[in-house]
């Protein structure tokens, strides 16, 4: 009987393990290992934390590191910032139908591809666009208006293609508190800022965590946007680790970068989890 | 991250189905260059031999990094730049030696096919011959920026903030030029081609503030110069074509320095499974009324000897305008690349990227 439910415990697990070794692990085993050759001649190699080394000491990967980063970060507070008043109206206030066509409408933009999202900001935002012409025509400025190609364009790019990877989980987790307990909270004198701070915000952290980190992640492994929307500043580190493998064939210090954006975002996502006191499990679960 | 991972995934979906079809000469999967397989030259050849063609868009670098990922594997004929065969070949040993009696050299223009021939010469072995050639130079709207005549003339204050170009090696190369210094000279000296990639990159971080945007492909080029935005850009010829025949003013300018010629090759990775097919479709594309075909979709002209009688007069007189015989002279042609030369080069233009 025991030995029964252990082969169908392996058996349900299986493909599971599969997806795991197959396209994860050894995939990322091969990186390490190809980030710890350093190529010493025409076709020749030797083990060496060479390439690691190249990435301290060259202060332009350093800095494109720390600004993918740091943008990442903003980019995934402005989203939460956005995106929390919009949950829960469509978690608490609104009713019925209006409440399926504001969800659609959040989910409407991903029925298109990333570069055609990314394309339509193109159009918006670029000199001879909609808005430059807009402005003009209302006379508010003088001559075209250039809003591509800059740090606020990316941002706006990325905080666009994450809405709704930090809608969904705050909806579901605003929608599990009920409504008595907010009234109560009023009822006790609160206000409602109080409300707010002491009765919403930490039902909905669970759902707050996650979502910032999935959109976290998908912002420091974001290449398209950056690259279109940034223009000749765009430095995002995705686009360094792009140009190493394709343009350089140094797959080398391609793998060293790819790897060391792996432990960044390991490393800020325990961070955040530390900070706000969740874990995995509790955010995941 | 996402190139890279659809360029794997292709790898690995192509190993898969290939490890299920039997290995026969009938498919032939060609990695090439968006316009050198037109649709009406595939049905051509498929009708005429009864193989079937898989075409494969791509450019210089991603073909190599696919042949790479491969060992060269996954394609039976790519078209590589003949500068940039026998770099990755004496590298990553991705292609297999051309058998040159399997070929009809009666079809090629002599010179070029000697030249390409020199080139990709890896151990006593050839591994190109010529398909298309073309130039790199200058697209310039003349009404709105006549005093852009060179490479280095994109840095000027009257064209402040309208220009663009690509960060590849090929600006590195010309503005090289234009700066009086020969960079194909140096190839063969590490340390005198640094020298040089330094004084272009002050050069670069210099004319960033005039740059409206580092174009990445030829559409979003093709955007920026219709719209206005820039009035003068690093591009091919056949961009510049293309977009005389929507706006006079704008043209190909062959730079005062010498425009870059380039010429993509045929080149055979080194597990490609249908050779015989590789061979035909090499045979077939190069006949002077096929090469015509592909000149009308790529814009650019073939190493077929007489496919020129066949070429379209409007495309004809462009082509003489942009090249009149002292430019033509003056076309400096891509020497091959030694291996290494890259590193030296992608520090540069991250430096370049990353200057404020």
């Amino acid at each position: 009987m025991r030995a029964q439910a252990k082969l169908g415990l392996f058996l349900l697990l299986s493909p599971l393990l599969l997806w795991l070794t197959l396209l994860i692990l050894i995939p990322h085993v091969d990186m390490l290992l190809v980030s710890l050759r350093e190529r010493i001649g025409v076709g020749q190699y030797q083990i060496g934390l060479g390439n690691y080394f190249t990435f301290f000491s060259e202060p332009l990967y350093l800095r494109t590191f720390l600004r993918t980063a740091v943008m990442s970060i903003l980019a995934t507070a402005i989203t939460l910032l956005i995106a929390f008043p919009v949950s829960y109206y469509i978690a608490k206030m609104a009713r019925g139908r209006v409440r399926s066509a504001l969800f659609l409408l959040c989910l409407v933009p991903f029925w298109v591809s990333e570069l055609v999202r990314t394309f339509g900001w193109m159009i918006l935002l670029r000199e001879t666009g909609i808005i430059s012409n807009l402005l003009q025509i209302l006379n508010l400025t003088d001559g075209p208006v250039e809003l591509l190609y800059n740090d606020a364009a990316i941002m706006v790019g990325l905080v666009y293609t994450s809405m709704l990877f930090m809608v969904v989980p705050l909806v579901t987790t605003l929608e599990s508190l009920p409504d008595e307990v907010i009234e109560a909270g009023y009822d006790l004198g609160g206000s409602g800022l109080s409300v707010l701070r002491e009765i919403v915000i930490p039902h909905a952290m669970p759902g707050i965590v996650s979502g910032c980190i999935v959109v976290f992640m998908l912002s420091l492994g974001n290449y398209l946007t950056p690259t279109m929307l940034g223009g000749k500043d765009s430095l995002w580190f995705t686009e360094l680790i792009y140009s190493q493998f394709i343009v350089r064939f140094n797959w080398e210090l391609g793998a060293a970068f790819g790897f060391m954006l792996l432990i960044l975002s390991s490393t800020i996502v325990w961070g955040m989890l530390k900070l706000t006191g969740q874990s995995l499990e509790k955010t995941m679960g | 991250m996402k190139h890279v991972a659809t360029a794997v995934c292709s790898a690995l979906t192509i190993a898969f189905a290939c490890g299920t079809t039997p290995a026969s000469a009938d498919t032939l999967r060609l990695l090439t260059w968006g316009g050198y397989a037109p649709e009406n030259v595939v049905a051509k050849f498929e009708e005429e031999t009864g193989h079937t063609v898989e075409v494969t868009k791509s450019n210089n670098e991603e073909m190599i990094a696919k042949l790479r990922a491969t060992g060269g594997g996954g394609f039976d004929l790519a078209q590589p730049s003949q500068d940039r065969i026998a770099g990755p070949q004496a590298e990553f040993g991705i292609y297999k030696p051309i058998d040159l009696s399997k070929i009809d050299a009666a079809l090629f223009i002599p010179s070029m096919l000697a030249a390409t021939k020199a080139n990709t010469t890896v151990g006593g072995e050839i591994y190109g011959v010529p398909h298309v050639w073309g130039t790199s130079g200058l697209v310039v709207d003349t009404s709105k920026a006549p005093s852009v005549k060179d490479y280095t003339d994109l840095c000027g204050a009257d064209v402040a903030g309208k220009v663009s170009y690509r960060l590849k090696r090929p600006t590195l190369i010309g503005f090289a030029f234009a700066m009086g210094m020969d960079p194909f000279a140096a190839y063969g000296d590490e340390a005198a081609y640094k020298e040089v990639m330094d004084k272009v990159e002050a050069k670069l971080v210099d004319c960033k503030p005039n740059v409206k945007t580092y174009w990445g492909g030829g559409d979003e080029l093709m955007g920026l110069m219709r719209s206005g935005e820039t009035v003068a850009a690093m591009a091919w010829d056949t961009g510049g074509w293309k977009l005389n025949a929507d706006n006079p003013d704008i043209t190909f300018v062959a730079p005062a320095s010498g425009a870059l010629g380039w010429v993509d090759t045929f080149a055979l990775p080194a597990k490609g499974r249908a050779d015989d097919a590789a061979y035909a479709w090499i045979n077939f594309v190069m006949r002077p009324e096929i090469a015509a075909m592909i000149t009308e979709a790529a814009g650019n002209f073939t190493a077929s000897k007489g496919a020129d009688e066949f070429a379209a007069a409007d495309l004809k007189a462009r082509y003489q305008a942009s090249f009149p015989p002292e430019a033509l002279d003056n076309i400096k042609w891509y020497p091959p690349v030694p291996a290494g030369l890259e590193a030296i080069e992608g520090g540069v233009l991250d430096r370049v990227k990353a200057a404020q």
